[in-house]
C-alpha cells in the first residue's frame, strides 16, 4: 500500500525493514498454526507513556519479542549544553527527565560543584533535599495516576493530579515556576524559601500520608488490580543487575540499592528513612515499592524542615555564585564578579567527573568534562529510564499484550530522559 | 572509592595480566580512573568484575577534539558490596574508531553503545545490533562530535513576516 | 403571509447591507461575496420583505436563504467549538501540563473538551505539546493528515512554536511542516495559559477571533522596520538574523 513511487537510496522504510526479526521468527517453526505478527505500537499511542515506539512480535496475544525504538523526542540537550556556560546550561539540562527536574539540576550542579571543589552550605543542602523529595513524591503521583489510567482505574488520575497541584503550588511559591524551576544552582539554591513556606509544606506533609492511604485503599485490595499486577512479568534480580537496572525496579526485586543510603550526598545521611523493598520483582512489587516511597519521602521532608539550619542558601564564593543585589551598590568587586558571572560565567578547572544521584527512576548521573573554559566540553546525563528500558523485552517475553501495557506502566519510563 | 594506593595496586594487577592494557591511572576528585588500551577493554572489565566491580552503570562517549586520539569511551563501574566506583576510559582515533563491544559480557551496554555509535561514530565490533538509536535511521553525520554544528532555526520576528521569510511562507 | 416587521428595523437600517436580517443580525456578506447584481437583488428583496411586500413563497425563500443559513453556520460553528475532541498527543514536558488541564483544578471538562480521543480519525484538535524532534515530525504530519476536516492545531509551548530553549539540530518548529492555528507560549505554559489558548481557538472557530493588539488598535504598519539604507549603520537595533544555536 505504498504510494510513493520515487524512492531514494536512503529510504527510511528500507532501513527500518533491515531490522531483522529472523531470530524470533524461527521460534514459531516447530508448532502448527504458529503465525507471528509484528505489530507496531506507537510512537503515537495512548499507552506508551510518551513517544515510545515498540515493535512487538506477537503469537496470538502472547508477546514473543519486543524491540523498543526511541529517539522520537531527542532534543540534543547534551549538545546544546556544550554551547552554554554552566549557569545557563542548568535550564537546558533540567528539561531532560521532565518529571524529575530538580534531580537533573542536582546531578549537573553536583558534578560542577565537584569539579569546582566548592562547598554547598548546609541550609542549601537541606533545601535541596526538601525540594528533591517533593519532586520525588510528585513524580510518583504522576506515575500512579497515569499507570492507573492505563490499567483502567481512571479516577486515580484526578486524585493524583489534585495532589500534584498542591506540590506544584509549593514549587511555585519557592521558585516562581511550577515545572523546570531552575531552583537548584551551582553552589546552592537560587534563593531562600519565602516566609510561611515551611508551614505550607508541613500542611502538605500532614495530609499526604492520609492521601496515600486512600490511594492504597482504592487500588491495593482491588481484585482487578491484583490480578493484573500480582505475579505478572517478574524479572530476577540477577537479570536486572546485568541489564543495569536501578531504582524502584531493582528494589522491587529485593535488592535494597538506593544511593541516598549507600553513598549519601547532599546531607541525606542526616535523615532517618527506610528503603522499601519488594520480594518477587513482579509488577505488584514495583507498584507497592513506589507507593511506599511516598511515605518515606514525607518523612524525609518533615525531618529536613525540623532540622533546617540557618545560614546562606548559596555558597559565599563570589567567583561561582552571584553576589546579593544590595552589595552591587557598594562593592566594586561585587559588581565585577556579577559582570563576569553573567557575561562569561565562572571557569571550571579541567577534569572529568561522574556524579550519580538517586532519582525517582533510578541512578541518574551527570558526567561533565571541563576543559578549563566557562562552557562544559561534554555533558552526558546517564538517565535511568534509558538503561531500564532494556529490561522491557526480557520482562514481557511470554506475557499478554495487556501485561505488556501494565509492565510499561510499572517501568515508569520517561521518554524525555530516554531520548534526551 | 578505591583510594589512590588501591588504584595503583589495581593497575599493577591488570598490567601483570596484560602488560599493555593499562596506559595510565588518574586519581581525580576522590575517584579512580584507569585509561586502558581499547583492544584490552573486555579483559580489563572482566578482571575488574572479578575484583568485585560487577555493575556497569554507564557507558558514554566523549569527543576530545582537537586532542588526539579524539574519541573516548568511558565505562563507569560500581561495586555494590564495597560501595566503590571506578571509571575505565579508552580513546580511539577518528581514523580507526573501532572498539570491541562489551555487550556480550555486560548486556546493559547494548543501547548505550548504540547511542555512542549514533552520536560519535565509534564502531563497536561484536555488538549484536549496531544501528542508530536516537537519530533517524538515515541520518548522516555524528551530532555530538565537537565539529558538528549545533544547528537550529533562526528565530523569526515580525520583520521576517513582513519580509516574507516566516516559517509558514 | 406578509408579516409586519417595521418595529424591528433600525432607523435607516433597511437599506444597509445586511442589517436587514431581523432574526440574527448577521452580515450576509460572509458567504455572498461576489456578484454585485446579485447583491443588489438581495438588497431590494430585503427591503421589500421588511416593508411587508414579500409574501408567501418568496418570504419563505428569503427567510430560508438569509436567516437560517447563516444562523446554521453559526450554530454549527458553536457546536463544533464547544465540543472539540483533542487528540491524546503528548510529546514531552508540555504534555504533563496538558494532562493538568484535564485534571481537577483547571478542568477542561467545564468547556466540553475532556474527551481526548486516542485515534486521530476521531479527533479534531491536535495539541502539539512538547518538542518535535526530526524523527517525530513525519509522524506528527501523518497524524495531522489522518484527522478529518475541520481540524485545528495548537502549538503548545515554546519548543513546538519556535524551537524553545533548544535551538539545535534535533528539533523542528511545527510551523515548518503543518499549519498551526494558535501558539501558546511558555516553557511549559501553565495549564491556565493552555486553557486560554484553547479558548482563543474556540473563539476563532466561532468566527469571532481575538485580534492581536495591532489590529485592535489599528496599528498595522507600525512595526519597527529599519529602512534599507540604514540597515548597516543603525546602531542599537537588534538585527533578527542568524540566531541559530542561540
Amino acid at each position: 500500500m505504498t504510494t510513493d513511487v520515487t524512492r531514494t537510496a536512503s529510504d527510511y522504510r528500507q532501513m527500518e525493514e533491515s531490522i531483522s526479526m529472523a531470530p524470533v521468527e524461527s521460534l514459531g517453526t516447530d508448532e502448527l498454526d504458529q503465525e507471528l505478527l509484528t505489530l507496531n505500537m506507537g510512537p503515537h499511542h495512548p499507552a506508551t507513556h510518551g513517544v515510545l515506539r515498540l515493535l512487538v512480535t506477537l503469537d496470538g496475544e502472547v508477546v514473543r519479542d519486543l524491540k523498543p525504538i526511541i529517539g522520537y523526542v531527542h532534543t540534543g540537550i547534551e549538545k546544546t549544553a556544550e554551547d552554554k556556560s554552566y549557569w545557563k546550561a542548568i535550564p537546558v539540562v533540567e528539561r531532560m527527565d521532565y518529571l524529575a527536574y530538580y534531580f537533573n539540576a542536582m546531578a549537573f550542579c553536583g558534578a560542577t560543584e565537584t569539579l569546582l571543589e566548592v562547598e554547598v552550605p548546609p541550609r542549601a543542602q537541606y533545601l535541596r533535599v526538601i525540594h528533591m523529595e517533593l519532586n520525588r513524591i510528585m513524580s510518583h503521583l504522576v506515575w500512579l495516576g497515569t499507570s492507573a489510567l492505563d490499567l483502567g482505574a481512571m479516577s486515580m488520575f484526578w486524585y493524583c493530579f489534585r495532589d500534584r497541584e498542591l506540590i506544584l503550588d509549593l514549587f511555585e511559591q519557592s521558585s516562581g515556576q511550577r515545572m523546570h524551576t531552575r531552583y537548584i544552582q551551582v553552589g546552592g539554591v537560587a534563593e531562600d524559601i519565602p516566609r510561611g513556606w515551611a508551614e505550607k509544606v508541613r500542611e502538605f506533609t500532614a495530609q499526604m500520608p492520609t492521601r496515600a492511604d486512600q490511594y492504597k485503599d482504592l487500588l491495593a485490595n482491588n481484585e482487578i488490580v491484583l490480578q493484573r499486577l500480582r505475579g505478572v512479568c517478574p524479572l530476577a534480580e540477577s537479570e536486572l543487575l546485568k541489564l543495569g537496572v536501578t531504582g524502584p525496579l531493582l528494589r522491587a526485586a529485593g535488592n535494597p540499592w538506593d544511593l541516598r543510603k549507600a553513598t549519601p550526598y547532599c546531607s541525606y545521611e542526616h535523615f532517618d528513612f527506610k528503603i522499601p523493598v519488594g520480594s518477587e520483582g513482579d509488577n505488584w512489587d514495583r507498584f507497592a515499592v513506589r507507593v511506599a516511597e511516598i511515605y518515606e519521602s514525607v518523612k524525609i521532608i518533615d525531618q529536613a524542615l525540623d532540622g533546617l539550619p540557618e545560614g546562606p542558601w548559596i555558597t559565599d564564593d563570589r567567583k561561582v555564585a552571584l553576589p546579593p543585589r544590595h552589595e552591587l551598590a557598594t562593592s566594586m568587586e561585587a559588581l565585577i564578579h556579577h559582570f563576569k558571572l553573567v557575561t562569561e560565567g565562572f571557569r571550571v578547572p579541567p577534569g572529568e567527573v561522574y556524579y550519580p544521584i538517586e532519582s525517582p527512576r533510578g541512578e541518574l548521573a551527570c558526567f561533565v568534562r571541563s576543559d578549563g573554559s566557562s562552557k562544559p566540553a561534554r555533558v552526558h546525563m546517564r538517565d535511568p529510564s534509558f538503561v531500564n528500558l532494556q529490561a522491557t523485552a526480557p520482562m514481557t517475553e511470554g506475557s499478554y499484550i495487556a501485561d505488556l501495557i501494565a509492565t510499561l506502566a510499572m517501568l515508569d519510563p520517561v521518554l524525555g530522559g530516554i531520548d534526551r | 572509592m578505591p583510594d589512590a594506593v588501591g588504584l595503583e595496586l589495581l593497575a599493577q594487577e591488570l598490567r601483570e595480566a596484560d602488560a599493555e592494557s593499562v596506559l595510565d591511572t588518574l586519581y581525580f576528585r576522590d575517584k579512580g580512573q584507569l585509561i586502558v588500551n581499547p583492544a584490552a577493554i573486555r579483559t580489563t572489565l572482566e578482571h575488574l568484575r572479578g575484583k568485585g566491580f560487577d555493575a556497569l552503570m554507564s557507558v558514554h562517549g566523549v569527543d576530545y577534539h582537537p586532542e588526539e586520539p579524539r574519541l573516548g569511551v568511558h565505562y563507569e563501574l560500581l561495586d555494590m558490596g564495597a560501595l566503590d566506583r571506578l571509571t575505565v576510559k579508552l580513546r580511539v582515533p577518528l581514523a580507526d574508531p573501532h572498539v570491541p563491544s562489551v555487550t556480550p559480557d555486560w548486556p546493559t551496554a547494548d543501547h548505550q553503545e548504540r547511542e555512542i555509535y549514533d552520536m560519535f561514530g565509534v564502531i563497536f565490533d561484536g555488538h549484536p545490533d549496531l544501528r542508530r538509536i536516537l537519530m533517524p535511521e538515515d541520518y548522516e553525520g555524528y551530532p555530538q562530535r565537537r565539529d558538528f554544528p549545533v544547528g537550529g532555526e533562526p528565530v523569526m520576528f515580525t520583520i521576517d513576516e513582513a519580509e516574507g521569510k516566516a516559517y509558514t511562507q | 403571509m406578509a408579516v409586519k416587521r417595521e418595529k424591528l428595523v433600525a432607523p435607516g437600517g433597511s437599506a444597509q447591507a445586511g442589517e436587514a436580517s431581523p432574526a440574527s443580525g448577521t452580515r450576509p456578506g460572509s458567504e455572498l461575496s461576489g456578484d454585485k447584481q446579485d447583491f443588489r437583488i438581495r438588497q431590494l428583496r430585503a427591503r421589500d420583505m421588511l416593508r411587508g411586500d414579500l409574501e408567501g413563497q418568496e418570504l419563505e425563500k428569503y427567510v430560508e436563504e438569509r436567516v437560517l443559513t447563516t444562523t446554521m453556520d453559526k450554530a454549527v460553528a458553536w457546536a463544533r467549538s464547544n465540543a472539540l475532541f483533542p487528540a491524546t498527543f503528548g510529546l514531552a514536558c508540555c504534555a504533563i501540563e496538558m494532562m493538568s488541564i484535564v485534571a481537577a483544578r483547571v478542568d477542561v471538562a467545564r468547556f466540553g473538551f475532556e474527551a481526548f480521543r486516542a485515534s486521530p480519525r476521531q479527533a479534531d484538535l491536535l495539541i502539539l505539546s512538547g518538542r518535535i524532534s526530526i524523527k517525530m515530525a513525519p509522524v506528527v504530519r501523518r497524524i495531522y493528515d489522518q484527522m478529518l476536516e475541520p481540524k485545528w492545531a495548537i502549538a503548545m509551548g515554546a519548543c513546538s512554536s519556535s524551537m524553545g530553549v533548544f535551538n539545535n539540530y534535533a528539533i523542528v518548529p511545527a510551523d515548518k511542516f503543518m499549519p498551526v492555528d494558535v501558539h501558546v507560549p511558555g516553557c511549559p505554559p501553565r495549564p491556565e495559559a493552555l486553557m486560554h489558548g484553547i479558548l482563543k481557538l474556540r473563539k476563532m472557530i466561532q468566527d469571532d477571533p481575538d485580534t492581536g493588539w495591532r489590529d485592535g488598535y489599528h496599528a498595522r504598519g507600525t512595526e519597527e522596520v529599519v529602512p534599507a539604507e540604514h540597515q548597516d549603520t543603525a546602531v542599537n537595533v537588534f538585527k533578527p538574523r542568524n540566531t541559530a544555536g542561540a
